[in-house]
Formats: structure tokens, sequence, C-alpha cells
């Protein structure tokens, strides 16, 4: 990969980084389209708690970690990372099975 | 809570209906697999990752839309005009994935319907759009970014239609259907607009230093040559 690249990869990444980590904290909190949808037209009560409802990174804030900015930012940072992994994975897999057909 | 949830729980939509959208998430999952190897070369696969990773970034931060009411990036249509349909559909199915098992935001059994309505419905629609606005539109890189934005505007009330026609095929709720499609519809042409503009400020930051990577546009430059 050429150097320029390499510098605009890396950009990219690090404003994920800057929005997940710390501008994340700013979002609205309001309901989303949807949930504000089924809570005024009254089928919100219907919705159930996730299988996995008690995941350390559950509603993007860290389990244990009681300052509410650094749990936000933290459970984005680490959602950063994690996506990074699974996604190159993914797209590499995918460019090798790609591969298989061709040959 | 901070953030607020941003996707389909679990209990909206009854399981036969959230099986057979599950099946469909799954074939057009399997596609994008092997049609996005097609487009992908070693310069591109880390633009096709870090997508996802931005797009998973993006979605954190929720808008005000209207009073109590909040939107959020969907991404279908700044990665399809990013790394393409194929390799879209796959960048945001990682993201749902990781959102639903860790983050629980979306539910398990939802979410073959999360994955059909924003990185398939939403996905395909974009990159229809996009490419009939190609023809139109002036062809450089203006053209191309309010081809994208435009897309991304029409994309989120096509999903929020996903969502009406689930509710429809299998809501548990006993709202009438078409007051939940209405109510739908009229909310996320709001969110609509907040799509195309992050959209619309994030292809042009990419197209001003990289045009060379976007798939969209690439494709136009070796249509001209």
């Amino acid at each position: 990969m050429s150097k320029t690249s390499k510098r605009f990869y890396l950009y990219f990444f690090l404003v994920s980084i800057g929005v997940a980590g710390a501008l994340s904290f700013y979002a609205s909190s309001s309901p989303d389209g949807l949930e504000k949808v089924a809570e005024e037209k009254g089928f919100l009560d219907t919705a159930k708690d996730s299988a996995v409802s008690g995941s350390p990174l559950a509603d993007y804030v860290v389990a244990g970690v009681e300052n509410e900015r650094l749990s936000v930012g933290l459970s984005g940072l680490l959602g950063v990372l994690i996506t990074a992994v699974v996604a190159f994975g993914i797209f590499y897999l995918s460019r090798k099975l790609g591969k298989g057909v061709k040959n | 809570m901070l953030i607020p949830r941003l996707h389909i729980p679990d209990g909206f939509i009854d399981i036969p209906t959230s099986a057979i959208f599950g099946v469909l998430a799954l074939v057009f999952v399997a596609i994008a697999l092997k049609g996005a190897a097609r487009t992908l070369d070693d310069r591109t696969t880390p633009l096709a990752g870090l997508t996802a990773v931005f797009i998973f970034a993006a979605q954190m931060i929720n808008f005000p839309v209207a009073a109590g009411t909040s939107g959020h990036l969907v991404g279908a249509a700044l990665a399809t005009a990013l790394v393409g349909p194929y390799s879209a559909t796959l960048a945001l199915t990682v993201v749902l994935g990781i959102q639903a098992l860790l983050f629980a935001d979306g539910g398990l059994t939802a979410l073959g319907l999360n994955v059909f309505n924003l990185s398939v419905l939403a996905v395909w629609v974009s990159h229809f759009v996009i490419l009939t606005l190609k023809r139109i539109l002036p062809k450089n890189k203006y053209g191309f970014t309010l081809a994208t934005a435009i897309a991304a505007f029409i994309s989120v009330p096509f999903a929020a239609a996903g969502f009406a026609l689930q509710y429809a095929l299998g809501g548990t709720g006993t709202i009438p259907a078409d007051t939940v499609a209405t109510a739908m519809l009229s909310t996320h042409v709001f969110i609509g607009i907040g799509e195309a503009i992050i959209t619309f400020m994030t292809v042009s930051a990419v197209i001003a230093s990289r045009s060379d990577l976007v798939y969209g546009y690439k494709e136009k430059l070796e249509v001209r040559a």
C-alpha cells in the first residue's frame, strides 16, 4: 500500500475512533424514529429484552464503569475495534471465496 | 440510557415472519459475500473494512429531528457509493451483527428483519438511485456526491417501509398496519434529511482526498475512458 493510502486510511480510522469514543457522548438521547413511533402508536410494550441484554457492552455502556462519559466512550472505542477486526475478516474471507470460485 | 436503541428489538414482529426475513437476509448476504470479491482489490479492501468501522461509529450519533425524536445514520447509501452494493451489504451486516450480539441493540430473532431493511433494501435502493442519477447529473465529483446524498435521503423511508411491511405481515401489536406505516414514513422522511447531510459530508471528504478509491466514481471514469 502506498504511503498516501496508508495516511488516508489512518485518518479514516482516527475519525471513527473520535466519533465513537468522544462525540457519541453528545448524541441525542431521545428515542429514535422507530422507538418513537412504537411509543406513540402504542406497541412499544411488545418489545422483549434481548437474550444478550446482560452483555457487558449492552446499551453502549461498559458494565462496571460508573462515569457516563467514560463508559459510553469506552464502549464506542471497543465497538470500533471489534468492528474493524470482524469487517476485515469478512472482506478477506470474501476475496478468498471469490478466488476459489474463479479458479 | 445515553445512546437510544437504534434497531428493531425482539417481540415487535412474530417469529414466523422474523424467520422468513432471516432466510431472505441469509440469501442476500451469501450473494454479497460472493459478489464483493469481484469488486475488491488490495487497495480498496481496507476502505470496505473502514466503511463498516465508520458506520458503527456514526450510528452512535443520534441527531434530533423533532420534539423528543432522534434519528441516526443508516449508512447504506454512503457504503454503496464508497465500496459498491455487495460490500455495502457486508459492511452493514457486520455492524448490525455486532450491535445485536454485543451491544444488545436490535433483537437476536429480529436480526434478519434489521439486515433485510438496512443491509439489503436500503443498500439496493441506494444503488439503483445512484446509477439512475449518475446518468442525469453532471459527470463530476459534485454530481456524484449529490446523487449519493439523494440516494441517502430516499433509502431511509424505504427502510422504514420495510419495517411497515414486516409489521403488516407479523406485527404482534394490535395497532392497524396502515397507522404504523403512515407514522413510520412521515417520521423517517425527516430522518432521511439528516442521512443525506451526513452522507454528503462524508462522501465529499473521501472523494476530495481519494476519489480513485471510490467504487461508484471509479466505475464512471472507466466508462468514460
